[in-house]
């Protein structure tokens, strides 16, 4: 125990002297908490709308007022070419057009019938996607409007309708924040855990520190707890920070228990930061750890179901994210903080971060080698 | 009959075809102060990490203070004091830190910390630079640093690479003054350089070409058998027929 006391206070003094930890600990968080959530969002607007109107009708320009109006659209040209508007679509500039067909009006009044064109630059997937799916539900929209407007009262005999009501749980507002802040708090403090962690001993090689240490009659796991607690601390800290950023600026304050919350974090750290440290036994220099562990983060980011859900991910890729660690926090961190789910809820990802935990440290204390 | 502290038997270390240490024997007295010579690249350093613990041999044996190397390494650290070729004491740390450091993980208590890193600080004339980070110290200075710090757990060896080297003349010689009080006190001083000059306060040497000892003795009797009126000339005599080097 004495051993690791005095190795606690040599990595605890190092960690506060080296000024860009403490600021990689301090600032980055609330930094990233304060802008990432704002910009990682998946609702579209300012989508760049170009109108060909070959009617010049009242009706056209009621259809064109009513979807500018929504909110969703900027209009960005307005003219009689389709060519012309095509050109705008290949340089960028708009990424939907909306053909409105010569007689528009005529036909809808004496035919009851009329089509509508939507190109469509599908580049921008999401944008395409959306700006479709919302104009398509404009004009639907319109189109109630216009067959109260058109049709005389008497003989409005609306057929039956099936109205739906949609309720959003555990995210009434559909609020994007509530979805994106706790993700990206787990990405957060698993990056910094990961890294500092995964630099830590490979530092100590780089240096050569580390033959003085392997020549003391110290313990293995005792250099490894004593790797492992500080950073398991400073992971707390920002985890901390993180949930008080998200309070003060975002007002997302957990709905289920914290003791829930920061004990499974107290695993997941440990899990995390074992991870660090077994690809550190593995390396010499803190390039190679550097590099090692940003290849690992890409794809625990990316396959963690902060950006892409897990549920329409093809099945190799649910296999592969099950072995993502990150994947079970920023699970868990939505159940928790948004429906507040209790330990009953979480004990299945609790005790697979706990294996994780288990042998990840286990490999680290073996792959640690004082002797070669 | 002296005490034998350090006794090797045909060691060998191979990194796959290449043989970095070829059956050295060797032993070496309590209390003595062993030069262990060679060029570059004959094979010192792997020799001395095999007997440190932290490599392990490919052959042969070897038994420091009375372990042997393959099963005890854990046993011979607590009772050797390292000093490697690169400096390796914590940079950021303070003077006063890296001595609480180390003296606290070989278990030293708190009170024969503060009084033997007391000591330390005054033999070295370090008393004003306690709360300084080592990283700003001298290199002389930090290379005394690292040799006191390495015998505060008073060991019975200690092994030292390339203490001195870049260092200058007078450090060099105030160095090898801490060499002598610690021998005085019973500690086994081993020990590469490549400064003949140290070749000859050492008790007893061995030069090293291409991973094999080829010569063994105290520097007067070497100097005898090779015919030669300084040290130098028995290395060069020695040194000249490497095969491998640099």
């Amino acid at each position: 125990m004495r051993t690791i006391r005095f190795l606690l206070q040599k990595e605890f003094r190092q960690i506060f002297r080296n000024r860009a930890i403490l600021l990689l600990i301090g600032v980055m968080p609330v930094m990233q908490l304060l802008i990432l959530p704002l910009a990682a969002n998946y609702e579209v607007k300012n989508i760049n709308l170009s109108v060909v109107d070959h009617d010049h009708s009242g009706y056209a320009q009621k259809l064109v007022a009513k979807v500018t109006a929504s909110g969703y659209f900027k209009l960005r040209g307005y003219g009689a070419s389709f060519k012309e508007e095509l050109k705008k679509i290949e340089s960028d500039e708009a990424d939907l057009i909306l053909e409105i067909p010569e007689g528009f009006e005529r036909n809808l009044i004496r035919e009851d019938q009329q089509q509508l064109f939507i190109a469509v630059n599908a580049i921008n997937g999401v944008k395409a996607n959306l700006g479709g799916a919302y104009l398509t539900s404009i004009i639907k929209n319109f189109n109630e409007e216009i067959r109260i407007e058109l049709l005389p009262p008497g003989r409005f005999n609306p057929g039956p309708v099936i109205e739906i009501i949609a309720s959003n749980w555990y995210n009434p507002l559909m609020e994007y924040r509530f979805y994106m802040v706790p993700g990206i708090l787990a990405i957060l403090v698993t990056m910094i855990g990961g890294f500092l962690s995964a630099l830590n001993i490979v530092k100590e090689k780089e240096f050569g520190t580390i033959e003085q240490i392997n020549v003391t009659p110290i313990k293995k796991h005792h250099f490894i707890l004593g790797k492992l607690i500080p950073f398991w601390v400073l992971g707390n800290i920002v985890f901390s920070l993180g949930l008080l950023v998200a309070w003060l600026i975002y007002g997302i304050i957990p709905i289920g228990s914290l003791l829930v919350l920061y004990g499974f974090l107290a695993v997941y750290l440990l899990a995390i930061l074992g991870f660090g440290l077994l690809i550190s036994t593995f390396c010499d220099t803190q390039q190679q750890a550097m590099f090692i562990m940003f290849f690992f983060m890409m794809v625990f980011i990316l396959m963690g179901g902060l950006f892409t859900s897990i549920d329409s991910m093809p099945d190799w890729a649910k296999l592969v994210s099950r072995f993502n660690p990150v994947s079970y926090l920023i699970e868990v961190m939505r159940m928790v903080i948004l429906k507040g789910s209790g330990w009953r809820d979480i004990w299945p990802q609790f005790g697979i971060i706990t294996l994780f935990a288990v042998v990840l440290n286990a490999y680290a204390v073996i792959n640690y080698k004082k002797t070669n | 009959m002296k005490e034998i502290v350090i006794k090797t038997d045909r060691l060998s270390k191979r990194f796959g075809d290449f043989i970095a240490v070829n059956e050295i024997s060797f032993e070496v007295q309590k209390g003595e102060i062993f030069g262990f010579l060679g060029a570059n690249g004959a094979g010192k350093t792997t020799a001395m990490r095999m007997l440190c613990g932290l490599s392990i041999p490919s052959s042969g044996t070897a038994e420091i203070a009375g372990f042997e190397v393959y099963k005890q390494a854990e046993q011979i650290k607590r009772n050797i004091g390292y000093m490697s070729q690169k400096f390796s004491l914590y940079e950021d740390l303070t003077v006063s830190e890296n001595i609480s450091f180390f003296a606290g993980i070989y278990g030293l208590t708190n009170r024969e910390i503060k009084e033997k890193g007391e000591a330390l600080v005054e033999q070295l004339g370090l008393e004003k630079e306690t709360k300084k980070l080592v990283g700003s110290l001298p290199l002389g200075w930090k290379q005394k640093l690292s040799f006191s710090v390495a015998v505060l757990h008073e060991p019975k060896i200690v092994f030292l690479d390339e203490p001195t080297g870049g260092v200058d003349p007078v450090t060099r010689r105030q160095f090898w003054d801490l060499i002598y009080e610690a021998s005085a006190k019973g500690i086994t001083i081993f020990v590469t350089t490549h400064y003949m000059d140290e070749a000859e306060y050492c008790d007893r040497i061995s030069i090293m070409v291409d991973g094999r000892i080829a010569a063994l003795d105290s520097p007067s009797k070497l100097k005898t058998q090779f015919k030669a009126g300084t040290m130098d000339e028995v290395f060069y005599q020695l040194a000249r027929g490497a095969k491998r080097g640099d």
